[in-house]
């Protein structure tokens, strides 16, 4: 990873049939990986927000978004500043949990606000929210108990308040 | 009205002011090749491939300036459009591609002669629609042509499913489209003008490099002016060759890996590049790293994309060549801008001198296909022609030696370099422009590709003229492997003599000649152009010519093999008018 930084884009795009795959193919093509890539509606019906995450050094980020631009159904891109915008991301585990060590999971699970969503007899599902640093550490820690499956959504993003321009 | 898709369809076309469309049908598409039957206003152009449809919607569009038209079936008439499509891409060439569809009800089962064409040409396409219910034919159809023809053109391709074109809709064109995400720009900064023009009256050693982008904006007229104000030398890359005349004194040729030595000298030596839709392509730039390096870079290009993609730059100017060189031409007279190249230009003169262009003498009868170039040229000089050319040495020598004295009447494949697109191109530029001479210059293997178009100018009487410079060889590739692998002609050897391309015209109906000595070149080439329908001149061309100068792949454009020996600017310095310049 060297010389290159994390970048999350948040991609305003017009809610039509395709878009996803021009977006996801524009990435591929030109040699970049994308980290995560959420997506889904917005306050407008017709517009839907994508939430990419990629490393990548500045000018070829520049180069792939100058591309993504020129994208018909792409609105607004915004290479959000990781010190002025707002990130979560949910994560699901189903973590081994034999009677021994379930109270000291559900201990563990409160420090991080998460949740136990469903139970089941040698295990549980944890539900959790955050950055992906908090997310990553919390991943750290069950490991030890032994992960039997693991779902994230990849981060949704927003620019702080302060960043409205109208 | 009511009526149905496909009668939409074609009114829509109508309303897009489109006379000619080039096309194949097929099971999907009857229902619209039924309503074209009716129309007044439209031709249809019946190819022998589907390739050959968008190569000539290519070729009409690049001396037309109109968007070009296809019409194929689904399935294998969709894909058989690829290659044409990935060619217009490349090219930044409006072309609208319309594909049948099986019905909506059954996409997605592997039904009949079904593929999914839109996601397949979804990487060569600027855009492209799936139209899913025949009430958004109208706006689709605005929508693509829009998009197509504005800002940097592209071809943009419109699925249409069976029942779309049968289903019943109620018709009114739109006059405006809605796209909020879409809004290329057009004026230049005002700021990066006035900064672009305080370049060009300080440089000593300007240089306009100028590109396809020049072309499909229509601003050549604003290129001669800049540059016969600041008397500014002008290099035109292969895509935008005729976007300024070639007999002109400060016209200074071809850039790149086959350019004139003169020329990548200059640019090797430039303190200002002034590139105008141009893409700093790898065959003009070489070696990235040793290119103009001493040179500061004002780029002009409508798409953002471009600029700084290859080459960083000192004065960015999103915008189209037409109005920014406009603005940076009338900057330059509010401020009473005075040339200064004098110098420069007889820097560059001699080096013109030392190093033309040049090609050995043909000992005994040997043709030269250099020398058929020129023939081509100077039987042609003084009517409107159109010069299509195939891929590979021929190309290049048409490159060279032929002399483009006017814009748009060029149509060569430029960033895919697709063998057999002369022909079908020479077939759309003809069906574009009825009076003009359309002359072909092709290799033996590229024009096999695609042949089976002399039917299609035939039948159409579209009177193309197709020089063969046949060296029996795929001529580049040998000469890659001459230069690179020790002579060893891998697959590469195709014989003069199969097929017997004079016969093969005549199985068409087409005049038939064959050049086997230098003699016999002006005869038939002009019994080819006064000839009344198409035309094939077999041209035995010596077999093992080289295009010379060449840069090696990867190379500094300045170090070339082959051509008059010089070597690399640096040691072309050393008279005194350089000296001059160079304080
Ligand atoms: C469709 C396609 N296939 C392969 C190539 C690779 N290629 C580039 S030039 C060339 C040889 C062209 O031969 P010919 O048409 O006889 O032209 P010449 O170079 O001999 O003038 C080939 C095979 C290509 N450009 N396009
Ligand atoms: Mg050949």
């Amino acid at each position: 990873m060297t010389g290159t930084t994390r970048h999350t884009l948040s991609v305003l795009v017009e809610n039509k049939p395709g878009v996803l795959q021009r977006v996801s193919g524009l990435f591929a093509r030109r040699g970049f990986n994308i980290d995560s890539l959420a997506v889904g509606p917005t306050e407008d019906p017709n517009l839907s927000r994508m939430t990419i995450v990629v490393h990548a050094e500045n000018t070829p980020l520049e180069q792939i978004s100058k591309q993504l631009h020129k994208l018909v159904n792409i609105i607004k891109i915004q290479d959000l500043d990781p010190a002025d915008m707002v990130d979560r991301e949910l994560v699901l585990f189903k973590v081994n949990a034999p009677a021994a060590v379930r109270a000291e999971l559900i201990e563990l699970a409160n420090i991080f606000r998460a949740r136990i969503i469903d139970v089941g007899r040698n295990s549980l599902t944890i539900e959790a929210t955050g950055t992906t640093d908090k997310l990553q550490a919390m991943e750290d820690l069950l490991r030890g108990y032994g992960i039997r499956e693991l779902a994230r959504t990849g981060k949704i993003a927003l620019a702080r308040g302060s960043k409205e321009n109208g | 009205m009511t009526m149905n898709g496909a009668e939409a369809l074609v009114g829509a076309l109508e309303e897009e002011g489109v006379d000619v469309m080039f096309g194949y049908p097929g099971g999907v598409v009857l229902p619209i090749y039924d309503a074209i039957m009716d129309s007044k206003q439209l031709d249809h152009i019946l190819v022998r491939h589907e390739q050959g449809a968008t190569h000539a919607a290519d070729g009409y569009a690049r001396v037309t300036g109109r968007p070009g038209v296809v019409l194929v079936t689904s399935g294998p008439g969709a894909t058989n459009t690829v290659t044409g499509i990935a060619n217009a891409h490349m090219d930044s060439i409006p072309m609208v591609v319309f594909t049948g569809q099986v019905a909506t009800h059954v996409i997605g089962t592997d039904a009949f002669q079904e593929s999914d064409i839109t996601g397949i040409t979804l990487p060569i396409t600027k855009h492209n629609y799936l139209v899913k219910d025949v009430r958004e034919l109208p706006e689709v159809v605005k929508e693509a042509f829009h998009v197509a023809t504005t800002g940097r053109p592209g071809p943009v391709l419109v699925d249409l499913p069976v029942d779309v074109a049968k289903g019943a809709i109620d018709f009114r064109y739109p006059e405006q489209v809605n796209l909020p995400g879409y809004r290329p720009t057009y004026k230049g900064h005002a700021k990066q003008v006035k900064q672009a023009a305080d370049l060009l009256m300080r440089a000593k050693k300007p240089l306009l490099y100028a590109g396809g982008g020049v072309l499909s904006s229509g601003a050549w007229k604003e290129l001669k002016e800049l540059a016969e104000l600041m008397q500014l030398p002008v290099t035109t890359t292969m895509m935008g060759k005729g976007a300024f005349p070639e007999e002109h004194h400060l016209y200074i040729g071809m850039p790149g890996m086959h350019g004139a030595k003169y020329t990548n000298y200059a640019i090797t030596e430039t303190d200002l590049l002034f590139a105008v839709g141009v893409r700093f392509d790898d065959r003009v730039t070489g070696k990235l790293a040793s290119f103009a390096t001493k040179s500061k870079v004002v780029h002009i290009d409508i798409d953002p994309a471009e600029i700084g993609k290859n080459r960083p730059v000192d004065v960015p100017i999103v915008g189209d060549a037409k109005h920014v060189l406009g603005a940076v031409v009338d900057e330059l007279r509010k401020r009473s801008a005075e040339p200064r190249t004098e110098k420069w230009m007889r820097v560059i003169d001699d080096w013109r001198d030392r190093f033309p262009l040049h090609y050995p003498e043909g000992e005994g009868d040997e043709v030269m296909p250099e020398h058929v170039v020129e023939r081509i040229n100077a039987l042609t000089r003084d009517r409107d022609t159109v010069i299509a050319t195939e891929v590979g040495q021929n190309q290049m020598w048409a490159c060279q030696y032929y002399r483009l004295q006017n814009p748009r009447r060029w149509a060569s494949s430029g960033g895919l370099g697709t063998m057999g697109f002369g022909l079908p191109a020479a077939i759309g530029a003809q069906a574009g422009l009825k009076d003009s001479l359309v002359v072909d210059i092709a290799g033996d293997g590229s024009f096999q590709m695609v042949s089976q178009e002399l039917a299609t100018a035939r039948v159409h009487d579209l009177p193309v003229k197709v020089v063969i410079l046949n060296n029996g060889y795929l001529g580049m590739v040998r000469q890659w492997q001459e230069l690179f692998y020790d002579r060893r002609y891998s697959q590469s050897v195709l014989g003069q003599d199969v097929p017997d391309f004079v016969k093969l015209a005549e199985a068409y109906d087409c005049l038939g000649l064959r050049v086997t000595s230098p003699e016999q070149l002006d005869g038939a080439l002009t019994a080819a152009f006064e000839h009344e329908g198409p035309a094939v001149v077999d041209c035995r061309v010596t077999r093992e010519e080289n295009v010379f100068p060449m840069v090696a792949p990867g190379g500094s454009i300045d170090e070339m093999l082959g051509g008059i020996p010089g070597g690399p600017v640096s040691e072309m310095l050393d008279d005194e008018l350089l000296e001059e310049v160079w304080e």
